[in-house]
């Protein structure tokens, strides 16, 4: 009896401690931010913590890893996501995962005007907006100087001259890249799915008889850049801080935007649907897109920012690596992708599992 | 009183077990059944079908990934079985004492690394620029840069290596319970080394090569990170497929019916592996 005693009060104590331990954890406040890598330097975090107090902890991710991990949850989870401006609506009609923005929130003095209204059109759905722009870039083609007169759209890259040396992604950036360098126009295609349907059958038949050219087709971002540093691959088509990243260690490896146009995106901030501590949300948007901070973020990441003013923090070599891949034909030139209406992915599925499945 | 405390431990040794088998390998297989045969449309309306199944059937490139996925698999394990048995039988039978804790080491060390790391090590001594291609080069043996990544033998070489463990350690017990004079009567009747292997050492064997086999075959089955990594453009794999509908199509209905199919083909090979072999799994497992 006596020992049941004891047993039972050293149960009870230790469920106490827990429960005291479990609630001291939720009181600290905390905010969940899912995002891509270099988005939220580990500096920019610490600085965050300290003028708020809030822990902030980070997920690196991707668009569709994102979107599988909400949909997962039906929103819940994280607090913050940064998906990027035409991944939204589609989604969000699909899935129901993000809620509107609330703008009254957010200090737009400090976003570029023109970025807050594509984002904002791009993201609109019955009359609410589902995202703030963040930071944005293009991809395109990075190029050793060795075949830098050969390969100067994406089509350039089944060239005979350089096969072998070559590597993209399977997905869907890939399709439109190619669409656009073979004279099509997907986008004015987008809501007329017989017409894309057409676009991208002539797209996987490039693809396909492009395929031996090909070395292999990067999955990751570090993957890539290995492939290029080592000369195992002199042509790809990649983002443009890839690129300057790789320009910045040798000189002969530069970024340029395609003859057919760069490909633009912006990611955004969006608040997922259950996210449990909007206010911190907010608070975080309202801190790293001051244009001082923001500048911190596009030198580490390389990446360029809708913060309005953060050009002048910006590092000189990154800003003389930009107008050298970009003159003012190339920026005007830049293919903004729209929204994606829901269905098309399923198709644009479909094409990359046959060119993967192909011999 | 004693019967209650003797109940009570049983429930409390088997409770893990049971949360184990429920929660993580019941509940979700079912959950998954279930989605693969649900019709997507949007996310407030349901329906019910067979769309999925019907897709694999009718787009040749799943079905295809799926045979190639099988044969490669089996091919690995039967040449993981040659490559295992002599190495098997040298620990079990010929290495004595410290030189024998030795190489079971040596079999084992690999394993201290994640399957990932052990492919990057691959992937090193493999790729253009790698550490063959430039042996070959200074012995004069080749012109260039000779690639020897991103081809079907490379993904096999790295799943026979990741798989040459399970196959050795079932393969040394069962080899190492063998009485000698079994072997020395199989000479003494006249048998030649043919015949004593065919008719003593592998009807010995037996167990430990099948579990051996299946352990193997599943996880070559089910590998994602090797066949990615190491077979480049053209390296479909089932996993792979299975994974792109889940994360990067959002399409959980399409995946979840692909990977239904993949338990049933991995449950149908196991099953003819035993019938063929005239093993049952207990006594393989046991």
């Amino acid at each position: 009896m006596g020992s049941r005693t004891a047993r039972t009060s050293a149960l009870l104590g230790s469920t106490f401690l827990a429960a005291v331990t479990f609630s001291g954890s939720l009181s600290a406040q905390e905010l969940r931010l899912i995002t891509w890598g270099g988005y939220a330097p580990d500096d920019v975090v610490a600085q965050f913590e300290e003028e708020t107090g809030i822990d902030v902890k980070v997920t690196l991710s991707n668009n569709e890893d994102m979107i599988s991990k909400l949909r997962a949850t039906g929103g819940a989870g994280f607090d913050l996501a940064q998906p990027s401006q035409d991944r939204i609506v589609g989604v969000q009609r699909q899935f129901n995962i993000y809620k509107p923005i609330d703008f009254s929130r957010i200090n737009t003095d400090q976003l570029q005007p023109s970025m807050v209204k594509a984002t904002q059109d791009s993201t609109g759905l019955d009359g609410k907006y589902y995202g703030v722009p963040s930071v944005w870039g293009t991809s395109g083609l990075i190029v050793h100087s060795s075949v830098a007169d050969t390969v100067t759209d994406y089509t350039d890259l089944c060239d005979p001259a350089v096969a072998g040396k070559v590597s993209y992604r399977l997905k869907r950036p890939t399709l439109i890249g190619f669409a656009f360098a073979m004279g099509m126009d997907p986008f004015a295609a987008y809501n007329d799915r017989d017409e894309y349907e057409s676009i991208l059958a002539k797209v996987e038949d490039k693809l396909i008889d492009c395929k031996s050219n090909v070395k292999t087709y990067w999955t990751g971002g570090d993957q890539l850049l290995a492939l290029l540093r080592t000369g195992e691959v002199t042509a790809a088509m990649a983002w443009d801080a890839g690129g300057w990243k790789l320009n910045a260690e040798n000189p002969e490896i530069r970024f340029v935007a395609p003859d057919s146009g760069a490909l633009g995106w912006i990611d955004t901030f969006a608040i997922p649907r259950r996210s449990e501590n909007e206010d911190a949300a907010y608070q975080w948007i309202n801190f790293v897109m001051q244009p001082e901070i923001a500048a911190r973020i596009t030198n580490a990441s390389g990446n360029f920012t809708a913060s309005k003013g953060a050009d002048e923090f910006v590092r000189t070599e990154l800003r003389d690596a930009y107008r050298a891949s970009f003159s003012d034909q190339a920026i005007n030139n830049i293919k903004w992708y729209p929204p994606v209406p829901p269905g098309l992915e399923t198709l644009e599925g479909q094409v990359l599992d046959r060119v993967q499945a192909a011999n | 009183m004693n019967s209650g405390a003797a109940r009570l431990s049983l429930w409390l040794l088997l409770t893990p077990f049971l949360l184990w088998i429920v929660l993580l390998v019941l509940v979700p297989h079912l959950q998954m059944l279930r989605v693969s045969f649900q019709v997507r449309e949007s996310w407030d309306t349901l329906a019910w079908g067979l769309e999925q199944y019907q897709n694999f059937f009718t787009e040749s490139y799943y079905w295809r990934t799926f045979v190639r996925t099988g044969v490669m698999s089996l091919f690995t394990t039967f040449l993981t079985l040659l490559i295992a048995f002599p190495i098997a039988w040298y620990i079990a039978r010929l290495a004595r004492g410290r030189a024998r804790g030795l190489l079971f080491l040596a079999c084992l060390i690999p394993f201290w690394a994640s399957e990932l790391v052990r492919t990057y090590g691959w992937m090193i001594l493999l790729r253009e620029s790698g550490l063959f291609s430039s042996w070959l080069q200074a012995l004069g043996w080749a012109d260039g840069p000779v690639e020897m990544l991103y081809n079907d033998v490379a993904v096999i070489i790295g799943l026979v290596y990741n798989g040459l463990l399970f196959m050795v350690v079932p393969l040394v017990t069962t080899l190492d319970g063998m009485d000698e004079n079994l072997v020395e009567a199989g000479y003494d009747l006249g048998g030649n080394h043919a015949t004593v292997l065919r008719e003593v050492v592998v009807p010995w064997a037996m167990p430990g090569i099948v579990s051996g086999c299946i352990v193997v075959f599943m996880l070559t089955l089910g590998s994602y990170l090797t066949p990615i990594l190491m077979g480049g453009k053209d390296s479909a794999w089932f996993t792979q497929q299975i994974f792109t509908q889940f994360i990067t199509r959002f399409n959980w209905e399409q995946g979840a019916a692909l990977g239904v199919l993949l338990l049933v083909l991995s449950s149908i090979i196991v099953w003819l592996g035993l019938r063929l072999t005239g093993q049952s799994l207990r006594k393989v497992m046991g």
